[in-house]
């Protein structure tokens, strides 16, 4: 067990938490699973609807092969076993955003079977987190609450749309290791280009198992906690959750299965329906649709396309470019970080290139609300600056302002460094005229250098730097000075 | 040249090609038998603005030479197929005001190879039944009645009993419905007309109100084999929206007609010989191995020993699949709304007063059959045996060619003395239902009267995608039968 | 197996059909009929024959990933009993 498990210390002792994850990731694809429209985000109500997606008497499903094929990809960057024969089934229930009365689903047979990914946690630590399944299915409708007083309404647009459900193992045991697995799901599928992964719109939701127990006892009961759409709430709901059933159990009850309901505004869960009416899906095999077959040949086509994914990346950043397991974890995060680091480091200093990079650009991202794929600098200029600290033209210093003017203009830093005139001064009889200077201005200060206070050393430096507009190279500014106060 | 309301589809397309008369006026004399047969109530929506539409374009098309197959043809369309711009009931109330604004692809052919659209004809509730008693527009007549009980009105079979009618009634040339357990073959036989249920797969279920998506098959009911020949081959096809649609070559049915069964295997199923068999339906099965055999044919007895357990299999299969294809019918996107205070009351008010007794029967067998810790013992049981049941034909088709058995165990029975247990109502399509279960084509074939009066008809079955043998057979029998009977509540009367 | 009247209540709410009291007795009566004619299934001995979900013996066809539907909005309400803008209406749900 690693360090990240959650121990919850009660009343009467320690308590575990066990999470598992069904994560909801919609498929990027241009059509619906089963028909022809549209599956972009945004469009005006029910204009991205076929009437198979209405549910229209007489309409059947048709799939679609893309979709297929990124349930593969997706299956392959998790390790996982394809099937080469998986069944559609319907799920029966009633509901408004429900327009068949049943989800095309697959149960018995899915797409993907077994699989694995590895996360890694703040500690420095990875875990191996087990993956049960994946399987594709359809997405439902949106119903709406505050358009009309007295009625609901249904937007079918998302009806139909395809979604991968992927069910990890009951093995996590922190929300922290809980949102580390959902970045790292994302983060595949990223790459994969399976998913764009982008939660406030509702392409990637997770729903959390939680139960709690004694360390090493069998299973206990557990809740569902649905539809969380923010990996800080889906931990925030996990640790509340977990909680609840702690002091739900010390206080003498015991915990109901149920499904309940993350309130993002108070920071808990609440019932959503409770194991008595528990839906009963009646799952059975689609008769408007044959068993799904895939080849080997289909699925070797797939994997010999697959890129090169975070984890592979991250251990080639470790040996290639020199940089640590953490930062080498920021840099393959997202395939765009990636290949912009390795465009800007190609031939330089990885080390000093990811520094830049993780502490200076996206500082400034962040600060400016923007996104790496709409930065001002470009990795090649991030480079070009990084080629100018390395053989001393400027100083780290003088870099700071030439890369806040970069991401100001989108200009190279040569061609700034050119024309403010920062080059680094590192000729002796331009830095000694500035030395004398500052002596002869503080004559006090020499005195009490002179006599013992050697920490005014470094006051020293700090006047002729500035005398020098920042520009003096500074281990030449130390060496001189060094030579004339211990002179 | 018989009255334009008696010729077949074949000879009106002779005359309509030599310009003996027009599809416009084809088409008037049909409109004009639906007024005159409306008390049969075998429509619920006669189109007869757009029927003559489409016959005078058909007339126009016949004047430029380019008449397709079926031009001018007047025909029924069952209301269970979704025509665009033409309410669509399905003889239930829940769809009360459903207007499609799409075309099943089954009628869309039939249009684009020139026929025309006399109205949509009555059915029982989403086809589930044997009789046409369930339809929420009123039973159907059957336009033949008993010599002995002349009074009495007769059900025309279900579940495809508006369009049986009609075409026994002259009020349409032809039409089309569909076979889930025997819904074209056992009202045709009951009518004294053909019906043919094709391979499951050979005609898109696009576009069809879906009762079981596993058995559900479109197929013509016509007065004679060459007719259903014709109308296949313009309903036939792949159709890529249909996932169960198969890729396969339709051939041309009709060329398949030569007369010549000689040398063929017939096989005659020793299980057919039980379960409420009259002694009328026995004896006219024996007379069709006669004929058969007579026309050079090779009569063998095969077994097929899982017959009887057919129709369970069927009564678990399909209100299964029922249940769910029915569940969209929910108040909320089409139909009828029924409100309620919350949506579980809208669901459940919409729900009860959209379907009818027999519909709710099977809604509510399928959701059983379905539901946690049945399933197994139900629905996964009745799959086992419906292979075992397909394995059977596969065997039995390894030693014949086709396979002969009557359509029903009996005659039509009266309107109002139907049989009061839904499983005695359920027999009536034990020698249909097993076809649906293995996907195979079947025709039924007018070959006689019952003792009073009322016809009878024969089945032939064959291999999968082999209507050929099935029509070819299936025209010896009816060239041997003879059978030129016509109903009573004909329009225009009894020839 | 006999299906009591609970049960038929049951499943008619899993099917959202309102049953009035007495149609529940009738049903009993009749679902058991027709339960108890098709367990007859359970005398054949199916050994492990695979269950026939859908004879045609082909694989499921696939599509291309084109948009070519949609677009369609007023098609899609024209039949809406109760449509509110561009949006199909029900009684409010309360989640
Ligand atoms: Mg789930
Ligand atoms: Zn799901």
């Amino acid at each position: 067990m690693t360090g990240s498990a959650m121990i919850i210390t009660g009343a009467t002792g320690d308590w575990e938490v066990v999470i598992g994850l069904e994560v909801h990731a919609q498929v990027l694809s241009a059509a619906k699973l089963f028909s022809g429209a549209a599956t972009s985000f945004g469009a005006a109500p029910n204009q991205q609807v076929s009437l198979v997606d209405a549910a229209m008497p007489g309409m059947l499903p048709v799939i679609n092969k893309h979709c297929v094929a990124q349930a593969v990809r997706t299956g392959l960057g998790i390790n996982a076993k394809i099937n080469l024969v998986s069944v559609f089934d319907r799920k029966n229930y009633f509901y408004a955003d429900l327009p068949q009365g049943y989800q095309i689903s697959q149960f018995t047979q899915p797409i993907v079977g077994e699989g694995e990914i590895e996360i890694l946690l703040a500690d420095g630590s990875s875990k191996s987190i087990g993956i049960e399944r994946l399987h594709l299915e359809q997405d439902a409708g949106k119903l709406m609450h505050d358009q009309h007083p007295a009625k609901s309404v249904v937007d079918l647009n998302r009806s139909g749309v395809a979604l991968m459900e992927i069910v990890s193992k009951p093995d996590l045991r922190s929300p922290e290791e809980a949102g580390a697995y959902v970045t790292k799901l994302r983060s595949i599928m990223r790459y994969l280009q399976t998913c764009d992964g982008n939660m406030e719109q509702g392409s990637l939701r997770a729903d959390a198992n939680v139960s709690v127990r004694r360390p090493g006892d069998p299973l206990g009961t557990r809740c569902e906690i649905k539809n969380v759409n923010s990996i800080k709430f889906l931990m925030q709901a996990i640790d509340y959750e977990a909680r609840r059933q702690v002091e739900l159990i010390e206080d003498g009850g015991s915990v109901d299965q149920e499904t309940r309901l993350f309130d993002a505004n108070s920071g808990t869960t609440r019932t959503m329906r409770s194991k008595e009416d528990a839906h009963d899906y009646r799952y059975f095999p689609d008769p408007d649709l044959l068993p799904l077959v895939i080849t080997p040949e289909q699925v070797a086509a797939i994997k010999a396309d697959l890129p090169e994914l975070p984890d592979v990346k991250k251990a080639r950043l470790v040996t290639d470019y020199g940089v640590s397991e953490i930062d080498a974890t920021i840099l393959t995060e997202e395939r765009e970080t990636a290949r912009f680091y390795e465009i800007a480091s190609h031939g330089r200093d990885g080390k000093l290139v990811a520094n830049w990079l993780i502490s200076e650009l996206f500082g400034l991202l962040n600060k400016a609300g923007r996104s790496l794929a709409d930065s001002p600098v470009l990795p090649e200029n991030l480079g070009g600056l990084i080629d100018l600290i390395s053989d001393g033209t400027i100083s780290g210093r003088i870099a700071k302002d030439v890369f806040a003017e970069m991401f100001e203009s989108g200009e190279e830093a040569a061609a700034i460094v050119d024309a403010k005139g920062l080059k680094q001064v590192s000729d002796s009889a331009a830095i000694e005229p500035l030395i004398n200077a500052v002596i002869a201005a503080n004559a006090d200060k020499l005195a009490e250098y002179k006599a013992g206070k050697d920490k005014l050393f470094g006051f020293f430096v700090g006047q002729v730097m500035k005398q020098s507009g920042g520009k003096a190279n500074p281990q030449m500014v130390n060496q001189l000075l060094r030579q004339k106060l211990d002179a | 040249m018989d009255k334009l309301t008696d010729l077949s589809l074949t000879a009106a397309r002779r005359h309509l090609a030599a310009g003996d008369f027009t599809a416009v006026e084809l088409t008037e004399a049909h409109l004009a038998a639906i007024q005159e047969t409306a008390g049969l109530n075998a429509y619920i929506t006669v189109t007869a603005d757009a029927a003559l539409a489409m016959a005078a374009a058909a007339d126009q098309r016949e004047a430029a030479g380019n008449a397709p197959a079926m031009n001018g043809l007047p025909i029924g369309v069952k209301d269970l197929f979704c025509t665009n711009g033409v309410a669509t009931t399905a003889a239930s109330h829940i769809l009360d005001g459903f207007v499609p604004t799409y075309e099943s692809t089954v009628s869309q052919q039939l249009w684009d190879h020139g026929a025309v659209m006399l109205g949509k004809t009555n059915l029982d509730e989403f086809a589930m039944g044997s009789s046409n008693l369930s339809s929420y527009y009123g039973a159907v007549e059957n336009p033949w009645r008993r010599t002995d009980k002349p009074e009495e009105k007769l059900v025309p079979g279900g579940s495809s009993g508006g369009s049986a009618a009609a075409v026994a009634a002259g009020s349409a040339m032809a039409s089309i419905g569909t076979d889930t357990g025997g819904s074209v073959r056992q009202p045709a036989a009951l009518n004294g007309v053909v019906g043919l249920k094709p391979t499951y797969g050979r005609c898109s279920r696009w576009g069809i109100i879906a009762f079981a998506s596993s058995l559900d098959q479109a197929g013509p009911i016509t007065q004679t084999v060459a007719d259903a020949a014709l109308m296949l081959g313009c309903m036939a096809g792949h159709d890529a929206k249909d996932s169960t649609s198969a890729a396969q070559p339709v051939p041309d049915f009709s060329a398949a007609l030569s007369g010549d069964i000689r040398g063929l295997k017939i096989g005659i199923p020793t299980e057919y010989r039980v379960a409420g068999l009259s002694a009328e339906v026995e004896k006219l099965w024996n007379t069709g191995i006669d004929w058969l055999t007579s026309a050079g044919a090779e009569v063998v007895d095969i077994s097929l020993p899982l017959t009887s357990y057919a129709l369970p299999t069927y009564y678990i299969i399909a209100p299964a699949e029922a249940s769910s294809n029915l569940a969209r019918y929910d108040g909320v996107r089409y139909g009828l709304r029924v409100d309620g205070d919350s949506l579980e009351e809208m669901y459940e008010n919409t729900r009860a007063a959209g379907f009818g007794d027999e519909v709710q029967r099977r809604i509510l067998v399928g959701t059983y059959v379905l539901s946690a810790g049945y399933y197994d013992a139900y629905y996964r049981k009745a799959q086992r045996v419906r292979q075992l049941i397909r394995n059977d034909f596969i065997d039995a088709f390894k030693g014949v060619d086709a396979i002969l058995t009557p359509t029903t165990p009996s005659a039509a029975f009266g309107i109002d003395s139907p049989p009061l247990d839904p499983v005695e109502m359920y027999l009536l399509d034990i020698f249909t239902v097993t076809l649906n279960l293995a996907g195979l084509p079947g025709i039924s074939v007018p070959a006689g009267l019952s003792q009073h009066g009322l016809p009878l008809g024969l089945q032939v079955i064959g291999r999968p995608w082999d209507e050929a043998t099935v029509l070819r057979v299936g025209e010896v029998l009816e060239t041997a039968a003879g059978f030129s009977h016509r109903a009573g509540q004909r329009a225009g009367g009894k020839r | 197996m006999s299906l009591d009247k609970a049960t038929v209540s049951h499943i008619a709410k899993l099917a959202r059909i309102k049953l009035a009291d007495d149609r529940q007795d009738v049903l009993a009566d009749e679902l058991n009929s027709i339960l108890g004619w098709v367990e007859q299934l359970s005398a054949v001995d199916t050994g492990d024959t695979p269950p026939l979900a859908n004879v045609t013996g082909h694989d499921l066809p696939e599509r291309e990933d084109v948009v070519n539907d949609g677009d369609i909005a007023a098609r899609v309400l024209a039949n809406a009993p109760d449509p509110i803008d561009a949006f199909f209406a029900v009684p409010k749900v309360i989640e």
